[in-house]
């Protein structure tokens, strides 16, 4: 991060590479319900980013040691399938993986109302099919969806969303070559329903007016695909017609 | 608050979801008070009942309550208690000196192995979910034959509503477990008609319209 002078993002009309326009988001799909075994579970299509999550639980945290007396541990195992870039990932944790299921866990601990159920521990299972960029994002979308779905009480759901700057332009949801050759990333993880932020990260530099306008990008697209939540959770139980 | 109305479609909340204005009712389990209004905090229907407002889920996790009814299966065993699944997070124990016969101290495992089946009923459970059982009462005893079947918590109401029918129906001893686990004795035919439409239930149940469907198939005895 850090931009690449030699790389251009952005067509001379403004638009960029892929046709979109600065404050345009990639299509999203979302389903509930996909998983029959999983107590919830939730499938989110973002641009060539796919991903799939499960939840279990509550359940009795193990080991011990990990239990908490006065409110339940969110057990979130972000991963990338091997398949999902194309180089070969190499299976198992390794320490990005761990770093985005830590901040994963911490997000939604804001939503999740953990003090109902001390002692016990929600499994999230967030396994990324296919990867483009913004996956941890990707990821958040569709495990607050599997956690409504569970039925675990919740005071909001989240919304992954993400804006960056490239060639000196605030863009929302970057694709993979503006991730890699852009100059700022900010992945956001937005309350729809009250406005509050569970979770912000920042790679590379953007100035006081370039945060606000990514922050207000980040808005806009989470109250898109806020709907899209909303719709994927209704239709699951009206047979679809929500949408 | 207009779809709250006797009669009105029932209204699928999600949470977080506004439910509108609430002056002077008193709010249920999955409703809170929030800085934006009265929001719901669960996923399910919105339902009134003598002035309260309350979300019943579409699913859920069973959270035992003292006193409940249940059918556990023994997990595993230790020298003076047993430890029971009772389909919810936690395990309940279940201590040699509440069970119905005489246990001698390292005993118990010859009166009841894993994997079998009682009924019990819960005799305390606190704030951290540790849970105790007891198998003293009128009808608490080792589950030895029968089917269990299982049905999902938020649809047990509607199984106790239509039991009559189905124990007619399927010529069938059944209990119902507050826990979800529903224990069904008779012929093979009679349990493949009450399982059939336990699990219809589980399916369909939050329908619009859904019981009136189940009655309909347990009278004709096609569930």
């Amino acid at each position: 991060m850090g931009g690449y002078g030699d790389v251009k993002l952005l067509n001379d009309d403004g638009s960029r590479l892929d046709g979109r326009a600065i404050d345009e988001m990639r299509p999203v799909e979302i389903r509930a319900g996909v998983l029959p075994v999983a107590d919830g579970s939730a499938y989110v299509k973002h641009g060539l980013n796919e991903a799939i999550v499960a939840v279990y639980g509550p359940m009795e945290a193990h080991p011990r040691r990990i239990q908490l007396q006065d409110q339940a541990v969110l057990d979130v195992r972000y991963n990338m399938a091997p398949f999902s870039t194309s180089d070969r990932i190499r299976p198992g944790f390794n320490r990005r993986s761990r770093e985005i299921s830590k901040v994963t866990a911490e997000a939604l601990s804001s939503v999740v109302l953990v003090e109902r159920y001390p002692r016990s521990k929600i499994r999230v299972e967030i396994e990324i099919l296919s990867a483009e960029a913004g996956t941890r994002c990707v990821g958040i979308t569709a495990a607050a969806v599997a956690l409504a779905d569970a039925g675990i009480p919740m005071r909001d759901l989240l919304v992954g969303v993400a804006a960056g700057k490239v060639e000196d332009t605030v863009v929302l949801d970057l694709d993979k070559a503006e991730d890699n050759y852009g100059q700022a990333d900010l992945p956001m993880g937005i309350m729809p329903a009250t406005g509050e932020i569970a979770f912000m990260q920042m790679d590379g530099d953007l100035s006081m007016d370039e945060l606000n306008t990514a922050v207000e990008y980040c808005f806009k697209g989470a109250a898109d695909i806020y709907e899209l939540q909303k719709a994927a959770l209704k239709d699951r139980y009206n047979g679809g017609d929500s949408q | 608050m207009s779809n709250l109305e006797v009669g009105a479609e029932q209204r699928l909340v999600i949470p977080g979801e506004s439910i509108g204005d609430c002056t002077g009712k008193n709010l249920g389990s999955g409703v809170a008070s929030a800085n934006n209004g009265t929001i719901a905090t669960r996923l399910g229907y919105l339902k009134e009942n003598n002035g309260t407002i309350h979300v019943v889920p579409i699913n859920a996790a069973y959270m035992p309550r003292s006193g409940d009814l249940i059918v556990g299966i023994v997990e595993a065993v230790q020298n003076n208690l047993w430890f029971l699944d009772v389909n919810g997070p936690f395990n309940a124990l279940l201590p040699m000196s509440l069970a119905p016969w005489k246990v001698e101290f390292g005993d118990a495992r010859n009166h009841m192995d894993v994997g079998e089946a009682v009924l019990a009923r819960v005799q305390e459970v606190d704030e951290c979910h540790n849970l105790v059982c007891t198998m003293k009462g009128v009808g608490l005893r080792k589950i030895a034959e029968g089917h269990i079947a299982s049905v999902s918590i938020q649809h047990l109401p509607m199984v106790k509503d239509i039991l009559g029918d189905l124990k007619i129906a399927s010529d069938c001893r059944i209990i119902v477990g507050d826990n979800g686990r529903v224990w069904v004795d008779g012929d093979g035919e009679g349990i493949r008609l009450a399982v059939n439409t336990l699990n219809s239930i589980s399916k369909t149940g939050h329908i619009d319209g859904a019981k009136a469907l189940i009655e309909a198939t347990i009278v004709g005895g096609v569930a």
